[in-house]
């Protein structure tokens, strides 16, 4: 485990946009260490560019066998209203209540643009 | 010196698909409902639910793709788009990215010059539609509605093939018109079954580089699309002129003031993190099944007019604006089999009554006019028992207190005379009282005859066939 540290560090700025874009908020000791840590992830994971895939086709799924897998278009009784709100930290009426997003202003405080 | 510019568009369509529910659940699609009453364990996101791609969607899609000259991908997978809004309850978008379901198609559309021309479709892929979020004034939380969350949506992307606004306008006609053929969507833009956004750049003519783009949205007609990116040229090239830079963006329409205004929002540039959806397996539709779909295709726009100009011998034009809409073709061609002269039929449909579906607003099956009703109309004027004149008066009743015209004549004994017997004893009647006139006519006062023939309609009570009025009173009067 002592080798994350070790390890050539991805680019603070790309975990930083990452952890921004999955609305995860990092301090700079968090950022180190999942830099780190992520950095090992892709170098195992690069290993697979070690083989030659040149002939193989793309792969999208686990289950290469397995295709064309439909439902008929029938109706399936649906969740009542209150069923469908009542494990939501927050509502009003029917609705499910969120905090209002003013779109991506935060995001442009946030990196100091 | 003025430059000249060039205007470049290109459209993105969204279109909810007419299935009875959604693309990966089986809740419904009814539009209208109480709100979160359409919402499962799948569309809600939960964990552990599992999507399963409604197959009736599935079909639609290759339909339009078809339909719209599209090539069909061979291996259809499904990518999640990732990013965070409150109205996507997963936090991501089931949508395709790099294997669009289809590619490369093509619609023709009538150009300015009048020859056609072709809008190249970039792709059309199948992706779930997002809740719905309301923001109540002056508060601080918006409100979400997720009955419209996972709607099968298609995405019709074109390349940026159109050099004006009204090239858009025609496009989008012409796109609406073969939906509607192919009856997969309601393309209600009201409640927002068919939505469309536009790229638009200018660039000096002659320039092969493009300018910078502007991503518009929020127009919610055909003819806030064009009005939309005409002001947006204007905006444009007025911004070049006076030397300044234009800036990649995204700019709403707003047409109460007609206008369109910065969102200044996407500071950076959108990164979505595609991959592919691990909880769909990949789709392959063989070559036999596509053909099968291709016969299910019914006859589209254009071939319907080439048909309608052949058989019925309608012009180029007539023949364009009866199969811009199905059910106007169907319409006529109803009163076709019942009317031989379709000339007179068609123009019927295109005048009066095309004037009143549009100043209603509405689809002309609404309007009450069975094409029986219309053909019995059109043989009332033909053996002569109505005037045309009166005709336009009896189908503007008839369409306003959606009655049959025949019971309107009937009725208010509006038909005309048209028997012989009858008119030559109104004339004789008439010639023995005017006897100053009927003299002036013979002593060579022509005018006379008007108001002889004034006073033979008005002793008929207007009914009386003029023509043949005319007839009786010069045959009378010794001509
Ligand atoms: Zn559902």
């Amino acid at each position: 485990m002592i080798s994350y540290i070790k390890m050539k560090t991805i680019d603070d700025k790309t975990v930083k946009h990452v952890a921004h874009l999955a609305r995860l908020e990092l301090s700079d000791k968090e950022l180190k260490l999942y830099s780190a840590q992520l950095a090992s992830i892709l170098s195992y994971i690069s290993k697979l560019n070690e083989i030659d895939t040149a002939n193989v086709p793309p792969t999208s799924h686990a289950l290469t066998t397995l295709k064309n897998v439909f439902r008929k278009d029938i109706l399936r009784k649906s969740l009542e209203t209150d069923e469908a709100i009542k494990n939501a930290p927050a509502s009003e009426g029917d609705f499910f209540k969120v905090p209002q997003i003013i779109e991506s202003t935060d995001r442009v405080q946030d990196e100091g643009k | 010196m003025s430059v000249k510019y060039e205007t470049v568009i290109g459209l993105e369509v969204h279109l909810q698909l007419a299935t009875n529910t959604k693309a990966f659940c089986g809740c419904s699609t009814k539009f209208g409902s109480r709100p979160n009453s359409q919402v499962c364990p799948v569309c809600l996101g939960f964990p552990g639910s599992l999507p399963v791609l409604n197959e009736e969607a599935f079909r639609f899609a290759i339909k339009t793709a078809l339909a719209l000259n599209c090539r069909i991908q061979e291996l259809i997978k499904f990518d999640r788009k990732n990013y965070y809004y409150p109205d996507l309850p997963k936090n991501f978008q089931i949508s395709q990215y790099d294997m669009p379901l289809s590619y490369n198609g093509f619609v023709d559309i009538a150009a300015a010059d009048g020859r056609r021309k072709r809008i190249k479709i970039k792709r059309v892929h199948m992706e779930e539609d997002a809740g719905k979020l309301i923001h109540p004034k002056g508060e601080n939380y918006s409100l979400v509605d997720y009955n419209r969350g996972g709607m099968p949506l298609l995405e019709i992307v074109t390349e940026p093939d159109m050099n004006s606004p009204q090239e858009a306008y025609d496009y989008l006609t012409k796109l609406k018109s073969i939906l509607e053929y192919l009856k997969v969507s309601d393309c209600d833009m009201e409640k927002g079954s068919l939505r469309c956004d536009a790229n638009i750049s200018i660039r000096p003519e002659g320039e092969k580089k493009l300018g910078t783009k502007v991503e518009l949205k929020n127009m919610n007609s055909f003819k806030g699309v064009k009005a939309g990116l005409e002001y947006e040229v204007k905006r444009q090239v007025s911004v070049l002129e006076d030397k300044g830079k234009l800036i990649q963006e995204t700019r709403l329409w707003d047409a109460e003031k007609g206008v369109t205004a910065s969102m200044r929002t996407k500071e950076e540039a959108e990164d979505y993190r595609y991959f592919p959806e691990p909880d769909l397996v990949p789709f392959v539709v063989d070559k036999n099944e596509i053909e099968k779909i291709r016969e299910t295709l019914p006859e589209l726009p254009e071939a319907k007019a080439g048909r309608f100009q052949k058989e019925f011998g309608l012009s180029d034009y007539d023949a364009g604006v009866l199969t811009s809409q199905i059910d106007l073709a169907d319409y006529f061609e109803e009163c076709t089999k019942l009317y031989p002269d379709a000339k007179a039929a068609a123009n019927w449909l295109m005048g009066d009554i095309m004037a009143a579906v549009n100043a209603r607003n509405i689809n002309i099956n609404e309007l009450g006019l069975a094409p029986a009703a219309l053909v019995g109309l059109l043989k009332m004027v033909d053996s002569g028992s109505i005037s045309g004149t009166m005709a336009k008066e009896v189908l503007a009743e008839a369409i306003e207190t959606r009655s049959n015209p025949e019971d309107i004549v009937k009725k208010n004994g509006l038909a005309q005379i048209s028997d012989k017997g009858s008119i030559e004893e109104i004339v004789k009647n008439v010639l023995q009282k005017e006897t100053k006139s009927v003299n002036d006519y013979k002593g060579g006062k022509k005018t006379a005859l008007g108001f002889l023939v004034g006073q033979v309609m008005k002793a008929s009570k207007g009914k009386a066939n003029p023509v043949m009025v005319n007839e009786i009173l010069k045959k009378s009067l010794g001509e």
